[in-house]
């Protein structure tokens, strides 16, 4: 066991797969000697060259679209975008292309590509450096969008992202990357796509979440775990697919649910997990699924006090847990 | 008036003059059967490649002849370029009707889209020029193996002026990737003339800004079109990087069978270019040089309209496609 960050965890994912296997590579804008903006890459253009770590033209789409091709004749790219206020220049390639490449050829081709993608807010980022982008996405079929919280579900989830024959959209929390350490084994593993984890176990109700507001929920639940109630905290991991299962079983376990993210709350994550819950698990409601997301505004504003006033912070999420209680 | 045919470019051979002529009637014969079968409504759309043929066929035999491996990325007009590279008859007509067996996607998508990965041809999207920069990473791709792929990416004028165009240029040329950019410009895209959709006359003039090649031929003379793709598929094999070859042809119908050219097109314009139809340009050539007779055209025309019948009964004989595996290949597994 080695105490790491989760930018060090998706470094070290991303470090052995390219070590186990050469057809992985990285590209991007910064990730050679530069080691990327946020450093994931750092000191991998000594290690690998730069036949494997290509810094790229500014030009998003082309990443994108660069690395759908390559998948396509069996590499393994991982392809960065800097921001996920920047990311829609490659909506084009991944959801129009990458996303039904396989279906549209009718299983002859994938596209085994991986799109890193820094997301998130809280950190002064303002209007274009703090977007929850997971929702578009999440909305594609044969796309697979996952969101690690923790150094250890970064980097198993990134190398089975790797691994995996089917494009992958994967969204690493800003916030997180330096903010947030953990345990991370030694050796290689690999976290399951598609499968939620319980990160706290409780009976009086359960918050389902992801991302950064994950580890804020974790905050809200200990405040009230010291009133003596224990609030299930669900970790998504993956929001497409939704693991459908875990959340369920948790509901008819707890009968109360609560939904938080980052992302504005229309349209977003939460809206299917409700709608997944009201559909299957009804009659085990005590109460109306609520949600604590961000407000419908375009994205998070810069000075402190807007950005307090966007974020779904531990006091936000409290207070909508003492609400979900009381009904 | 004979033609001597002994100053061919390098690696063309008076045979295969003959060879692509052939091809070029069934091609034709092909097309021209597709289009009967839309106005039956039997074929729900078609994007003819009447007038692109001696350019397609060219390119094609550029790739074989001065590259040790190569593969397509194509659009929806290459008929010529998936028939060159072996799809027969009855496959694409199975495409063009939608039927069971159609082995580009199995007529999920439109005809001609889907990959036929022995045949070295993908054709993914319906969104114009997005194969492009697909065609630049399978270069990257084939040269970080140590392959020796040639890729030829297929493109419309009107193509060219989407950002992933430039986008994809500007980095395989920085990358050095050996790419040959074809644009099969006919001038047209649908309704919008050369002059609305850029403000320079030839589209291989911007290659000095990638810092590539760039040439612009006639793109109905088969010679010229062999010559300039040759140039630059070897360019492109000797690891100089990617070229960008212009070949002017003539869109002889309407954008598809959807659409109506007669708003917007006179028709004194399109009987001017049937003028330097490639198809009649190629057997003149093959005549003057004594290497074709009207008895022997009649014959290749005869032998391709009975090929054609008989994959158009094939075609038609065939069912649709089942819908039971509709839900599947979203992903590798089912879920
Ligand atoms: C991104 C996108 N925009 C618009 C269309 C509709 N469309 C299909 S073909 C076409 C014209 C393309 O012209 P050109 O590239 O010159 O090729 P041509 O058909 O003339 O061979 C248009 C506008 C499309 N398919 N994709
Ligand atoms: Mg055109």
């Amino acid at each position: 066991m080695a105490m790491m960050t989760v930018i060090e965890a998706v470094r070290e994912a991303m470090r052995e797969e390219m070590q186990r296997d050469a057809s992985v590579f990285v590209l991007g804008e910064d990730v050679g000697r530069r080691g990327g903006v946020f450093l994931a890459t750092q000191g991998f253009i000594d290690e690998f060259g730069e036949e494997r770590v290509i810094d790229t033209p500014l030009a998003e789409a082309a990443i994108a679209g660069v690395a759908v091709g390559a998948a396509m004749s069996g590499m393994r790219p991982i392809a960065e975008v800097q921001f996920g206020d920047f990311v829609f220049p490659v909506f084009n390639q991944i959801v129009g292309e990458a996303a039904r490449i396989r279906y549209g050829t009718k299983g002859k081709i994938s596209v085994p590509m991986v799109l890193r993608i820094p997301y998130g807010g809280h950190i002064r980022g303002g209007l274009f450096h703090s977007q929850s982008p997971e929702a578009y996405f999440a909305h594609t079929p044969g796309l697979q969008v996952l969101c690690p919280a923790t150094p250890y579900d970064a980097k198993g989830l990134l190398k089975a992202a790797i691994r995996s024959n089917d494009p992958v959209v994967f969204l690493e929390h800003k916030r997180t990357y330096r903010a947030v350490r953990g345990e991370v084994p030694d050796g290689d593993y690999v976290v399951p796509i598609g499968v939620a984890d319980i990160k706290r176990y409780g009976d009086a109700a359960t918050i389902i979440t992801y991302g950064l507001t994950m580890h804020y929920s974790l905050q809200a639940a200990e405040v009230l775990a010291a009133e003596g109630i224990e609030i299930e905290v669900i970790d998504l991991r993956t929001v497409s697919p939704i693991d459908r299962d875990t959340v369920l079983e948790s509901v008819r376990k707890t009968n109360r649910v609560l939904v938080v993210h980052e992302d504005n709350i229309a349209l977003g994550v939460g809206a299917e997990v409700s709608a997944l819950i009201a559909e299957h698990a009804f009659g085990n409601l005590d109460a109306p699924v609520m949600r604590v997301a961000g407000p419908d505004i375009p994205a998070m504003p810069f000075a402190p006090t807007l950005e307090a006033a966007y974020m779904p912070t531990a006091d936000k999420i409290e207070a909508g847990l003492r609400r979900l209680l009381e009904y | 008036m004979t033609q001597n045919l002994e100053n061919l470019p390098k690696g063309l051979n008076p045979e295969d003059l003959v060879d692509i002529y052939a091809k070029m009637v069934l091609i034709r014969t092909l097309d021209e059967r597709i289009w009967a079968m839309n106005r039956q409504g039997k074929a729900a759309i078609v994007a003819s490649s009447q007038g692109h043929e001696a350019a397609q066929l060219a390119s094609v035999w550029a790739l074989r002849h001065h590259s040790e491996d190569y593969f397509c990325f194509t659009y929806y007009r290459d008929l010529a370029v998936t028939v060159a590279q072996g799809l027969t008859p009855t496959e694409t007509l199975l495409g063009f009707l939608a039927k069971e067996g159609e082995p580009m996607s199995g007529a999920r998508q439109f005809p001609q889209h889907g990959a036929i990965l022995d045949k070295k041809v993908i054709n993914i999207s319906n969104v114009v020029s997005t194969h492009i920069p697909h065609a630049v990473g399978w270069a990257l791709a084939a040269k970080m193996r140590g392959d020796k792929t040639v890729v030829a990416a297929y493109m419309g004028d009107g193509a060219t002026s989407q950002g992933e165009v430039h986008e994809a240029m500007n980095f395989a040329s920085v990358l050095k990737l050996p790419v040959v950019f074809i644009v099969e410009n006919n001038k047209y895209a649908i309704s919008v003339p050369q002059h609305k959709q850029m403000n320079v006359k030839q589209i291989s003039s911007r290659a000095a800004g990638y810092g590539m090649t760039g040439v612009t031929v006639d793109g109905t003379d088969v010679i010229a079109s062999y010559e300039a793709c040759a140039e630059a598929v070897e360019r492109a094999a000797r690891g100089k990087g990617p070229s960008l070859v212009e070949l002017e042809v003539e869109r002889y119908l309407p954008h598809t069978s959807d659409d109506d050219d007669s708003v917007y097109r006179a028709k004194a314009e399109i009987d001017e270019a049937r003028k330097r139809d490639p198809l009649v340009k190629l057997k003149d050539l093959l005549a003057s040089a004594g290497l074709m007779t009207d008895e022997r055209d009649v014959e290749l025309r005869e032998s391709a309209r009975r090929e054609i019948d008989a994959a158009t009964d094939a075609a038609e004989a065939a069912p649709f496609p089942s819908d039971r595996d509709v839900l599947e290949h979203v992903f590798e597994e089912v879920r």
